[in-house]
């Protein structure tokens, strides 16, 4: 029975140490620190090449590292557990002010303190009504506890309310944040123009679940890429607008849409919005074989590699006997440079060249290993030509020949559905206007009393001026001088 | 008027600003100097004679609004030679958020008395207008589909006046803790004396916290809504959104710290420190070396 006891007023005393405006500070500042890794380590999320390469890069302090989770700092045990005991820490501590502040707000105020003349702003003037003064505190909104010879007056709870709707606001964000992880997922699809992109998990080049969300449960949408225009800066070169237009059916067999997606113009169906996210060429080819057989025909996408997309890609046609590779790359309007060699001057095609190594063998695609399709494992292949191709130019490679026949665009879609972040989105506006409520609310007090003459004297909570003048305005009203 | 124009009036306004606030530095420097006197014979203690420097003071804040409506000015033709808001780059950031400190300088230069803290101001301001126009310089441009978009206008300039006051909290913080030094190895040097009190700079700082995080956290909200409309996802934790982030739980911690815990003088002005130090690191690191979406502007 003790030991019961004594446990639960050990649960008692850990509660109020957790509860504690200290730990709440402590955890705040621990809260800022623990983000700090994540801005200096690579981040399995959003660039999992380069957490590969740190690997690579320190062999031996990688797997450390990795062990106590810095590759993955936000979903990390540590990180959670701060911002979780933080989170109950303010749940704890403000719940019980909302309470106390909801009774106080039909709660009269505070009873009139013995001695005014102790307090700020005291003034003491020729003897008036009350009545005149409770007239007057109450035309400007304070609220009044009349007893026979004082007025105690307050005003401001609204400071206190906006400070507790911003604390529970952040509650909100946090849930909203969590429904997006558990429910929502998110995808990548490359697509070329004239593509069509069904929205279900096998189309998808990569696709991520929250763990409560079902493979089905994607919206079951269509999308055919119809035409994508870029334009750019003739003087600096960068890009000035992207238009991606697209021909939708939601569902997948219903009439079709147009509709345009750009850069900070998703397109949405419901809590699914699909973003124009990268873009680059795919230049198209025809392989044949020895006998004139065509073995590979169309678009590849390349990766676009600095600003005016010189791309590198691969081209596999496993079809042949040996099988062939092409390691190439791809400019759009190239130009020569005695040390650089080739390489593009311009993001548009005006003079496209297709550069390329062709690699005989094994291109271990049946390995199981999952491989880029911008590049070949050329372990087990070896070099027979390099060559550098107009547009409808075409070379012999002995095994049988390539043409380089024209270009495509291709856009990569980002599909993302997050059913959370509307909550987020509301707790954000919520919390802020709760922080202008406070910010821009002043809490205070004033007495009126009858002595030998009628004394006035206020308080004001958190040091904001203004009240002074409240009280002259006051002492001109009851000493008759409007 | 044509862009190029535009663009060469407003290179020339800002030429013109550095000069200005440079006039404002040596003026206030001047104020300073002359007011130490050398001790009369019979008074053991240097001391401080105004009487004659006031006028020198003034003209160094009249020198301070001058440069900040040329400043201004320098602003206004930059955006009219890119038809857009000028921030698309850092170099935009640099000029307009050099602005903002200014404008919160001039502002705090009655109510709180920091005139003295006019030629460290000038200071600052020349250093981040030199830095913009000889390092971060680029010749006006069109934006990049990402940054075009409405959220620009309200996240990029609360972010920019949000640095201003940020940089001004620093300021006050680091001015507090060197005063504080000196005052507990003694009393304060001589070109100190008018400087305020050490309660009244806590509260300075405080109050400018207390200012800029609504601000702040309206900034950042502005920012998640954006990514959201060009990322795909409204928070990603690329660098500049974890330093967003720690600036802005450094500051909630700040607030805590003086008003729920009380802390105040050198613990706060400490802490203060930090939060304009995160702040200065995510504009400064990110910007330059740093890497993920928000590297995008050319610097
Ligand atoms: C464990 C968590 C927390 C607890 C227990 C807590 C509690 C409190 C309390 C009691 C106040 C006093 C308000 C007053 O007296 O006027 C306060 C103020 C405040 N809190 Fe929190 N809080 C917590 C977390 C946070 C967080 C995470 C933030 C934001 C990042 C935050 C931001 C603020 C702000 C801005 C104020 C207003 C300060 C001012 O009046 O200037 N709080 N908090």
């Amino acid at each position: 029975m003790t030991t019961l006891l004594d446990s639960r007023s050990f649960l008692r005393w850990c509660w109020r140490q957790l509860t504690s405006m200290r730990t709440a500070l402590i955890l705040l500042l621990l809260l800022g620190i623990a983000a700090i890794p994540g801005s200096i380590f690579p981040q399995r999320t959003q660039n999992p090449l380069q957490v590969k390469q740190y690997f690579i890069d320190n062999p031996s302090l990688a797997p450390w590292l990795d062990r106590f989770s810095f590759f993955e700092v936000y979903s990390s045990p540590w990180f959670s557990a701060v911002y979780l005991l933080l989170f109950i820490s303010l749940i704890g501590c403000v719940l019980p002010r909302s309470i106390e502040h909801a009774k106080a707000i039909g709660a009269k105020p505070p009873l009139t303190p013995k001695y005014l003349d102790r307090l700020d702003h005291f003034t003491e003037i020729k003897k008036i009504d009350l009545d005149l003064a409770e007239k007057y505190l109450k035309s400007k909104g304070f609220r009044i506890r009349r007893e026979t010879n004082s007025i105690s007056a307050e005003k401001g709870y609204a400071r206190e309310s906006g400070n507790l709707l911003f604390h529970l606001s952040l509650v909100l964000v946090l849930i909203g944040v969590g429904i997006g992880s558990l429910l929502g997922s998110r995808g990548d699809a490359i697509l070329n123009v004239g593509d069509r992109f069904i929205n279900t998990p096998t189309s998808y080049d990569i696709l991520g679940f929250g763990k409560f969300q079902a493979e089905d449960s994607l919206s079951p949408f269509s999308i055919t890429v119809k035409d994508f225009q870029a334009q750019y800066d003739s003087v600096t070169n960068s890009p000035i607008d992207y238009t991606l237009t697209v021909s939708t059916a939601n569902p997948v067999g219903s009439a079709e849409d147009i509709k345009i997606i750009k850069v900070n113009q998703p397109l949405a169906y419901g809590n699914t919005k699909i973003y124009l996210q990268a873009n680059g060429y795919s230049p198209s080819v025809i392989i044949k074989d020895k006998q004139g057989k065509v073995v590979f025909e169309g678009p590849t996408p390349f990766l676009p590699q600095d600003s005016n997309l010189s791309s590198i890609g691969a081209i596999k046609v496993p079809d042949m006997d040996p099988q062939i590779g092409f390691v190439g790359s791809f400019l759009p309007t190239a130009d020569r440079d005695p040390v650089r060699g080739g390489f593009s001057s311009y993001p548009e095609v005006l003079d496209p060249r297709l550069l390329f190594s062709i690699w005989k063998g094994d291109l271990g695609l049946d390995s199981g290993v999952p491989q880029s399709v911008y590049r070949i494992d050329t372990s087990k292949m070896e070099r027979i030509g390099l060559k550098a191709l107009a547009l409808n130019e075409s070379f012999d490679f002995g095994e049988g020949s390539i043409t380089f026949t024209g270009w495509n665009s291709w856009v990569n879609l980002q599909i993302v559905s997050d059913p959370g972040k509307i909550y987020s989105l509301v707790g954000a506006i919520l919390a802020i206007s709760g922080l202008l409520i406070s910010l821009f609310t002043r809490q205070r007090r004033i007495w009126v009393k009858q002595g030998r003459g009628t004394q006035i004297a206020g308080l004001s909570k958190n040091e904001i001026p203004g009240l002074d003048d409240e009280i002259r305005d006051l002492v001109k009203e009851l000493a008759g001088e409007r | 008027m044509s862009d190029r124009s535009a663009a060469l009036l407003s290179n020339n306004f800002i030429y013109v600003a550095i000069v200005i606030y440079a006039l404002a530095f040596l003026a206030h420097a001047v104020e300073v100097a002359w007011s130490v006197k050398t001790p009369a014979v019979q008074v053991k203690k240097t001391k401080l004679d105004f009487a004659k420097t006031e006028r020198l003071g003034r003209l160094g804040s009249a020198f301070m609004v001058i440069g900040t409506l040329l400043l201004l000015a320098g602003v206004i033709f930059r955006g009219i030679s890119t038809d857009r808001v000028p921030w698309g780059n850092m170099y935009e950031f640099s000029i307009t958020g050099t602005f903002a400190f200014s404008v919160a300088y001039l502002y705090a230069l009655k109510k709180y008395q920091i005139r003295w803290l006019g030629s460290p101001s000038a200071i600052a301001i020349l250093l981040s207008l030199g830095t913009a126009v000889t390092l971060l310089y680029r010749p006006s441009a069109p934006l990049i589909p990402a940054l075009k978009s409405p959220w620009l206008i309200t996240h990029v300039s609360t972010a920019i006046i949000s640095g201003g006051v940020f940089l001004l909290a620093n300021f006050v913080a680091a001015t507090y803790l060197i005063i504080d030094r000196y005052e507990q190895k003694g009393a304060r040097p001589v070109w100190m004396q008018k400087f305020p009190t050490l309660e009244s700079l806590d509260n300075f700082s405080y109050r400018l916290i207390a200012l800029v995080f609504p601000l702040w956290t309206f900034s950042v909200i502005a920012g998640a809504i954006w990514a959201e409309a060009a990322w795909g996802r409204y928070w990603g934790w690329d660098p500049k959104e974890t330093w967003a982030f720690i600036t802005w739980v450094a500051s909630a911690a700040y607030l805590h710290a003086r008003v729920t815990v009380g802390w105040r003088g050198r613990k706060a002005a400490w802490l203060c420190l930090l939060v304009g130090s995160s702040f200065l690191f995510s504009y400064v690191y990110i910007n330059v070396w740093g890497t993920g979406k928000h590297s995008y502007s050319g610097l």
